[in-house]
């Protein structure tokens, strides 16, 4: 699926680019993205260092664990292939919690931890059950305080930088809310479709 | 609004301080603890290179050589249809692909049409109600060596659908 999404991107662009005649932008595109890319990565390092080295001691020190306790409940339901105490269900609170607050910065290490260890549980390379919820959830985005675009806006001055905070959470909940119904359709769908 | 901004400006340290706090009384050797968990995030933003160039300069064949405009061009009377304005739908169909390009087009839309604007307030609420799909995609899949996905890909573009139009239905209603 990867592998036919990403060489249909480049290939239409680069077909796309003879007819249109922008070769000479996608040639400076192809390397002036890949430095960006490169940047990117790079820039990734300070924060992943940092978050991991944060959450690998909250998890000795059993922060995780409590965390998992304390919202288990709504998890279990959520995550039912995940064992209850697994420290699978910690990183992902960690994650949730963090995406909530607008600290996209500290969720994805976060969220790769939870992927790493529902790995662990699954044991090969297939996207398990739990992680495409995980994937869903993330995608619909879980944040409160879209703290990026509050800076925007006061950038360019806005009466009340804001007043979308509350229809931010509103369409947040509803695009939330409508990723798990549809990642719960497509896995009944598909255990249907294996079974029959 | 200053309450939001204290809360984000605490929340980061507090967390921290738990976090110490908490090795301290467990007797967790929590430098050493943490240097090993740092070590990871080498490795791992090292091992998510390739992912992100690889996918990062096909996006930027596909918006260079215009044909994610054409794309756009063609989904738009759709789009227009299902009552979504024309201005936002470049932003609209841009923010599950790139979360760099979704940001500069929130940006410009602030900047042209106001930040109070219908368009300025539906554009900010669009930003932050829906991610990157193709870019958490990318980062989570790419890091743990997931080479099979199965109906993610799909679950995650039609939950971004539901947040475009939720941000659209719910901005009409709200600020309309």
């Amino acid at each position: 699926m990867v592998n036919i999404i990403w060489v249909s991107m480049a290939a239409i662009g680069i077909i796309y680019a003879m007819l249109n005649g922008t070769m000479d932008q996608v040639n400076e595109a192809i390397f002036s993205s890949a430095s960006e890319a490169v940047t990117l990565s790079i820039g990734l390092i300070s924060v992943l260092v940092f978050w991991l080295g944060i959450m690998k001691v909250a998890e000795k020190a059993g922060i995780l664990s409590v965390l998992a306790k304390l919202f288990r409940p709504l998890i279990v339901r959520l995550f039912p292939d995940i064992p209850k105490d697994h420290p699978a269900i910690g990183y992902i609170l960690s994650n949730v919690t963090a995406n909530i607050f607008g600290l996209g910065n500290a969720a994805t290490p976060m969220g790769i931890k939870a992927m790493e260890q529902m790995k662990q549980l699954s044991g090969n390379d297939a996207a398990s059950r739990s992680m495409i919820t995980f994937l869903a959830l993330n995608t619909s985005s879980l944040t409160v305080i879209p703290t990026t675009v509050i800076a925007i806006r006061m950038q360019y001055n806005s009466a009340s930088p804001t007043e979308i905070v509350g229809a931010t959470i509103l369409a947040t909940f509803i695009s939330s809310l409508g990723a798990i119904i549809i990642d719960r359709i497509f896995y009944h769908k598909n255990k249907w479709e294996a079974a029959s | 609004m200053e309450l939001v901004t204290i809360v984000s400006a605490w929340l980061v340290p507090c967390f921290i301080l738990i976090v110490l706090a908490t090795s301290i009384i467990k007797k967790v050797p929590a430098y050493e603890v943490f240097v090993e968990g740092g070590k990871e995030g080498v490795k791992m933003a090292f091992s998510l290179l390739p992912f992100l160039v690889g996918m990062i300069v096909a996006i930027a064949i596909l918006r260079s050589s215009g044909a994610l405009e054409a794309f756009i061009d063609l989904l738009a009377p759709i789009l227009t249809a299902i009552g979504v304005p024309p201005d936002i739908i470049p932003l609209a169909l841009v923010r599950p692909i790139s979360g760099t390009a979704a940001l500069g087009m929130t940006t410009e839309l602030i900047h042209t049409h106001g930040p109070d604007s219908f368009i300025g307030r539906l554009a900010s609420v669009m930003q932050g109600s829906t991610d990157t799909t193709l870019y958490i995609l990318t980062i989570y899949f790419g890091a743990i060596g997931i080479k099979k996905m199965r109906y993610a890909l799909k679950v995650g573009l039609l939950a971004d659908l539901i947040g475009i139009i939720a941000s659209v239905i719910i901005v009409s209603i709200l600020f309309g």
